[in-house]
């Protein structure tokens, strides 16, 4: 050891060295890192704060007539007495329940047929046309068709928007198992697996991240089908009808809550769809 | 049984384990193989060397029976790949292990698909993990591992069913100094309890002398051997080999070979 380690010369510089600054204490890095937190929980909300408070200004100085536009509170009381047990419950858990629908009818037969598909490059080649047109196609342009092949029947509904869903799941679990990490199946083969094992143990779970990005895009899609469907299709239920419905009679207070109660419904799937993708592909990104 | 499988054949030692004889290999119209021949002896680490795209890779991926070839055989105690247990560790070890399982399974998975009982799955890791004398936890995900430690799981995995053959290709270039020391001082301790044969891919020339009982200079594409070097240092090698006459002598007459073909 050198002599100086026990000099016991100041380390830091003196306080008035002027253009120097002091370093922080521990405890005010502590408090800065705490309010930095706190700082990161409420950005998210400041833009709906924002809107919000807007809205309430723009409505009581009555820029827009009261009658395209009511405040927020009335439109937010409506929204929850709607959900605790009035009419727009019920729309909100038809709406989902279809969706729900529609959606697993295109998860089970979308992600096995994909990672088919996916494994099989020529196979995919032959129907990626179909599925590319298809897919551009929007749902909406099919809703005449499915309504003279299935009528105005609740499942005409569900059809159509498991028929828009569907080809997404295909498409995304396909190219997940095609652009599998050619190095993963690599490794399997030169362990000896054999075909149905490298498909097995290695392209499906290859695929598994790829197909939650499709299921999460599958799932908003059937619940715009949903809601689109429900306004045109003789319907006399699901958010989609409360919404034209309300908007028919000048309800417009609860026009406003049904179209907020769709957009919580959307914004909770994907968010559900995000935490599910999380746990089950834990590795995903890692 | 010894600490890792040492593998049973019935050959006598003299005779080369791998046999290349003829090997042609082409990519689009360019020949990068056109006539390759090489035998490698039994329980030895070859280093392989050469100029930079001269086929290094090409070459243990085809062994590996993960290329196929153009022309020629490739033949291990006469037999064919598929009658073979070969180990290969890759340098990219992120995408070489399985992160949807646990390390512990990763380094299973091989003994699994040959159909060995859990039990008896079970014995061989445990085994494997008193040789390697390994500090971390197995029941964690591979991406959860620093990469000295995920690189060590790779190369456990390919040591598990012992293999006849293990090929290595840059397996320390994606790690830092200090990992690359202790995995380097594992494959050699590995080496001396099993005699496993081990070629090993490598761009650090004093490395490749280090280790290598034999190391195999390649020449620039179309590729052949320009040199088999030879260095018999005792093992374990140590610290003081890299300073031994002999070390420094078959590494700059390594390097003068290598520098000749790179300049051809
Ligand atoms: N799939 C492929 N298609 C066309 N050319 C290829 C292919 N794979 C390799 N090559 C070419 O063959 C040559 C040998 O490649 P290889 O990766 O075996 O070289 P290497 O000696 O391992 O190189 P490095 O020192 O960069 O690791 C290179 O010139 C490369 O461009
Ligand atoms: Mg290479």
């Amino acid at each position: 050891m050198s002599a100086d380690m026990t000099d016991p010369a100041p380390l830091a510089a003196p306080p008035d060295a002027g253009s120097i600054r002091a370093l922080p204490s521990r405890a005010q890095a502590r408090r800065r890192a705490a309010r930095e937190r706190a700082v990161g929980l409420l950005l998210p909300v400041v833009g709906a704060v924002a809107l919000f408070v807007i809205w309430a200004l723009v409505a009581q100085m009555k820029l827009i007539t009261p009658i395209l536009l009511p405040g927020p509170i009335p439109v937010l009381a409506t929204l929850v007495q709607g959900l605790a047990g009035g009419k727009l419950m019920m729309d909100f858990a038809v709406t989902v329940l279809r969706t729900l629908e529609a959606f697993a009818i295109s998860a089970v037969i979308g992600m096995p047929l994909g990672v088919l598909l996916g494994s099989n490059e020529k196979a995919y080649r032959s129907v990626e046309f179909l599925i590319d047109f298809f897919r551009s196609t929007p749902a909406s342009a099919m809703i005449p068709l499915f309504l003279l092949i299935f009528g105005v029947s609740d499942f005409n509904k569900v059809a159509i928007a498991a028929f828009g869903a569907v080809l997404i799941v295909i498409f995304n679990s396909a190219y997940g198992v095609m652009n599998a990490r050619k190095q993963r199946i690599m490794a399997a083969r030169v362990m000896g697996a054999s075909g149905w094992r490298v498909f097995r143990d290695v392209l499906i779970w290859e695929s598994l991240q790829p197909s939650f990005v499709g299921l999460r895009t599958a799932v908003s899609m059937a619940l715009v089908v949903v809601v689109v469907a429900e306004m045109f299709i003789g319907s006399t239920n699901g958010l989609g009808h409360a919404i034209l419905d309300a908007q028919q009679v000048l309800n417009v207070k609860l026009m406003y809550a049904a179209i907020l109660a769709t957009g919580i419904l959307g914004y909770l799937l994907n968010i559900l769809f995000l935490y599910a993708e999380r746990r089950i592909v834990h590795w995903s990104g890692r | 049984m010894t600490i890792l499988d040492t593998p049973t054949t019935g050959q006598s030692v003299d005779s080369p384990l791998i046999t290349i004889r003829g090997l042609v290999k082409y990519f689009g119209d360019a020949p990068l193989y056109d006539g390759f021949d090489l035998d490698i002896a039994r329980g030895r680490i070859i280093s392989v060397f050469g100029p930079n795209g001269c086929g290094k890779s090409t070459l243990i991926n085809m062994m590996a029976g993960l290329i196929p070839i153009d022309g020629g055989e490739i033949l291990f105690g006469g037999k064919t790949r598929r009658e073979t247990r070969i180990g290969y560790v890759f340098q990219n070890y992120r995408e070489a292990l399985f992160p949807w399982m646990r390390t512990r399974d990763n380094i299973a998975y091989p003994l699994k698909l040959m159909g060995w009982s859990k039990a008896r799955v079970e014995a061989r890791v445990e085994e494997l993990v008193a040789s390697f004398g390994i500090g971390f936890d197995l029941n964690r995900y591979p991406y959860e591992l620093s990469g000295g430690q995920q690189q060590t799981a790779s190369i456990m995995r390919a040591l598990a069913p012992g293999p006849e053959v293990v090929l290595l290709d840059e397996p320390f270039s994606a790690l830092d100094f200090e990992m690359t020391l202790f995995i380097r001082e594992k494959l050699q301790q590995v080496f001396m309890e099993t005699g496993t044969t081990m070629m090993l891919v490598s761009h650090d020339l004093e490395e490749a002398v280090y280790l290598a009982d034999e190391v195999l200079l390649l020449t620039k594409r179309p590729t052949q051997v320009a040199e088999v070097v030879r260095f018999d240092a005792a093992r374990p090698r140590d610290l003081d080999t890299l300073s031994a006459p002999a070390f420094i002598e078959a590494k700059r007459h390594s390097l003068e070979v290598f520098q000749r073909e790179v300049r051809k």
